[in-house]
């Protein structure tokens, strides 16, 4: 019951899904599990909820270090989805005018930072150690011009780097993503039958 | 001052909160990352419930469409994860979610990502698209023999030795190349959004605050 | 330490303040340098602009306030063209902030054009489940959507009236700022249901998705800000996007130096030790 019943629900479902894709005849269950799916999703969403409502709580009760932040975060997640729930998320609630005055502000912030640390990094770590790191640094400043409008601007559009960024973008580097892409598609597709036949159940958690 | 301005002078103020982690890390910054989470997850929240919850799960319900009762089942068990005692119920919930993300998986990475991709790989090595294309055909050769180069770099387990080495080492070149094009457009995004967050400040926050000042 | 070592370790925020000012200057005095429409973005406005008047367009808005420099000008753009050329939007949202954002953009940009809602455009929102979404509405567009983002009924929007699946959709437009994102719609909606597909993301994910436009299975790329700028150039339109290249320009030439000269230090620290 613990340990059978979800390996044959995961061997069930997945060889289902599979099999229907070359038997269109059975499109019906399909439609049955996406629907489904998307229903139960939003519990996976509900538990990432409770969790973090239980470790905020948890903090303040034990007076944990910075447990004061926690005030403000859980004040802000109940208050936004209530007012949400409640109130309606379109435009014109207050739902929305705190989505887009302290939601997007910070998250677009938040970002943004990286634009100083990787201006850091470049500078601390982009050493042309050997010919490899040579390539890799030549192919990056070639595209950090190319893909500029400066590169077409006054002596630098002698050098044409917009064309080569373009070439390196639509050859070299279509080449080398798609090495990895097909790479990582068949790993992909191992992992997904292993999950399938109940070999990879690291969703099962702590026996 | 109207609401939206107040919004305005809140997010600017949210936003230099959060700038001041670059000199150090301090309690404005530790404020707004709290604050930031809480919000988050009561967006989120709301959203769960207006667009999937009420038209895919109670609608459904209402008009007696019974069958969904076993994605309220299943969803359910996953919420025993709460639960250390009880924890293993949620199995039933994440074998069926894990189960359909590979199901699908495991066609459409073979199919788009593999198949299609290797499929676009099997080109010509002399161009004669009208005549002989020289252009195509190097681009051509390029294509075949790099992706291949770069397969054997990932796929042979064997010593990369004699013209298996030479060929992973071309491979390696490949990736070199197409890791710098990543750094480059990287450093472009990065860029490009505090770009957008210095476009609020300026053209949002500060210039209509000078007007407001002046009068004007 | 020598002077060499001492420079190549020099304060971080030292470095901030040169790419914040390299930043703002130019967004303070813009120079004006013109923008060239590159490849991958022209066959993206050409896959717009080649559809017959009234085309039925689906926009996906998988992208967040976190990305909205580089998408939202993107979004802009994108509605302007369709709206210009009378095709019938159908926006949906694989993330929740897409809704949002999508919603902010079509209030703004539909009335220029008299689009009407439920008429000329759709905000659907958002749906949970990723890829799974995608292969749902593969089938029939009513069941995962029986109701747009404001919870009134799709059945009874004319927009919809002439739509059972994506096999009815002309053009899928992903605007993705990750996973789920343009793999999903390229793996499901153009393989599984050929369905031509132009995806629109930041600059940090443009580089994978090139196999995509070499094997045809994508029909045209918007990658990050530059991106949105030369869609904006294709459309003559003046949007934050086209603003921001002057910024990036110099921002790119300040990192350009700091690499430049970090690497000479590098040299000359290797050549006094031998």
């Amino acid at each position: 019951m613990k340990q059978r019943l979800p390996l044959l629900i995961t061997l069930i479902v997945g060889l289902t899904l599979i099999v229907q894709f070359f038997s269109p005849g059975l499109s019906f269950i399909q439609e049955r599990f996406t629907n489904w799916f998307l229903v139960v999703i939003v519990f996976a969403f509900l538990l990432g909820f409770l969790s973090l409502v239980k470790v905020n709580i948890t903090k303040i009760k034990r007076r944990s270090e910075d447990w004061g932040y926690s005030i403000p975060l859980l004040i802000a997640l109940f208050t936004m989805a209530i007012i949400g729930i409640g109130w309606g998320i379109g435009e014109g609630t207050i739902f929305n005018w705190l989505f887009m005055n302290l939601m997007v502000p910070m998250s677009a912030t938040m970002f943004s930072l990286l634009a100083f640390f990787v201006a850091s990094a470049a500078y601390r770590a982009f050493r042309a150690r050997n010919l490899e790191a040579a390539m890799l640094l030549i192919a990056a400043t070639i595209v950090m011009l190319g893909r500029v409008p400066i590169s077409s601007a006054g002596f630098l559009s002698y050098l044409k780097l917009d064309a080569i960024a373009n070439w390196i973008m639509t050859y070299p580097n279509t080449v080398g993503q798609r090495a990895i892409m097909i790479g990582a598609a068949l790993g992909v597709v191992a992992t997904s039958l292993r999950i399938i036949l109940g070999i990879e159940r690291a969703y099962m958690g702590e026996e | 001052m109207s609401i939206d301005f107040i919004g305005v002078w809140i997010a600017a103020l949210l936003t230099l909160f959060i700038f001041s982690f670059l000199y150090k890390d301090n309690p404005f910054y530790k404020f707004a990352e709290y604050l930031y989470v809480g919000i988050s997850a009561g967006y989120f929240a709301a959203y769960y419930y207006h667009n999937v919850m009420v038209p895919n799960l109670f609608v459904p319900l209402q008009n007696h469409q019974f069958d969904y009762l076993i994605p309220l089942v299943l969803g359910i068990t996953i919420l025993f994860r709460l639960f250390p005692k009880y924890s293993w119920v949620s199995r039933y919930g994440f074998a069926y979610s894990v189960a359909m993300g590979a199901g699908i998986n495991f066609i459409v990475y073979l199919q788009a990502n593999a198949m299609q991709q290797i499929n676009a790989t099997i080109l010509p090595l002399i161009s004669l698209e009208g005549g002989f294309n020289l252009g195509q055909t190097i681009s051509n050769i390029i294509i075949v023999i790099g992706v291949s180069a770069g397969l054997v770099y990932f796929y042979f387990s064997k010593p990369h030795k004699g013209f298996l080495g030479s060929t992973a080492r071309l491979g390696i070149w490949f990736l070199m190349i197409s890791f710098g094009a990543s750094f480059g457009y990287t450093v472009m995004a990065r860029i490009s959004i505090l770009i957008g967050r210095m476009q609020f400040l300026i053209n949002d926050w500060i210039k209509p605050t000078i007007a407001l000042i002046s009068g004007s | 330490m020598g002077i060499t070592e001492r420079l190549a370790n020099i304060d971080r925020r030292i470095i901030f303040l040169f790419i914040a000012i390299a930043v703002i200057i130019p967004l303070l005095h813009p120079i004006g340098l013109p923008t060239k429409v590159s490849p991958p973005v022209e066959k993206a406005y050409q896959a717009m602009e080649g559809l017959p008047d009234g085309s039925y367009i689906l926009i996906s808005a998988d992208y967040d306030p976190a990305t909205m420099p580089e998408i939202q000008p993107m979004m802009y753009s994108l509605l302007h063209h369709a709206f210009k050329k009378h095709h019938k939007v159908i926006v949906m949202a694989l993330w929740p902030q897409g809704a949002s954002l999508a919603e902010e953009a079509l209030n703004e940009v539909a009335p220029l054009y008299d689009a009407k809602y439920s008429v000329d455009y759709v905000n659907l929102g958002f749906k949970s489940g990723g890829s799974i979404v995608i292969l749902a509405i593969g089938s029939d567009f009513s069941e995962p959507f029986p109701k747009d983002m404001y919870g009134d009924p799709t059945s009874e929007m004319d927009i919809m009236s002439n739509i059972e699946n994506l096999n009815d959709i002309d053009l899928v437009i992903d605007l993705s700022a990750g996973d789920p994102g343009i793999p999903a719609w390229v793996m499901i909606a153009n393989a599984r249901f050929h369905r031509k597909i132009v995806g629109g993301c930041t600059a940090v994910s443009a580089p994978q998705f090139y196999p995509y436009l070499d094997s045809g299975q994508m029909v045209g790329l918007l990658g990050g800000m530059r991106g949105a700028a030369d869609y904006e150039t294709r459309l003559n339109i003046l949007g934050t996007a086209t603003a921001g290249m002057d910024a990036q320009s110099i921002a790119h030439i300040v990192i350009i130096i700091f690499i430049i000269i970090a690497n000479i230090f590098f040299f000359v620290e290797k050549r006094k030790k031998g």
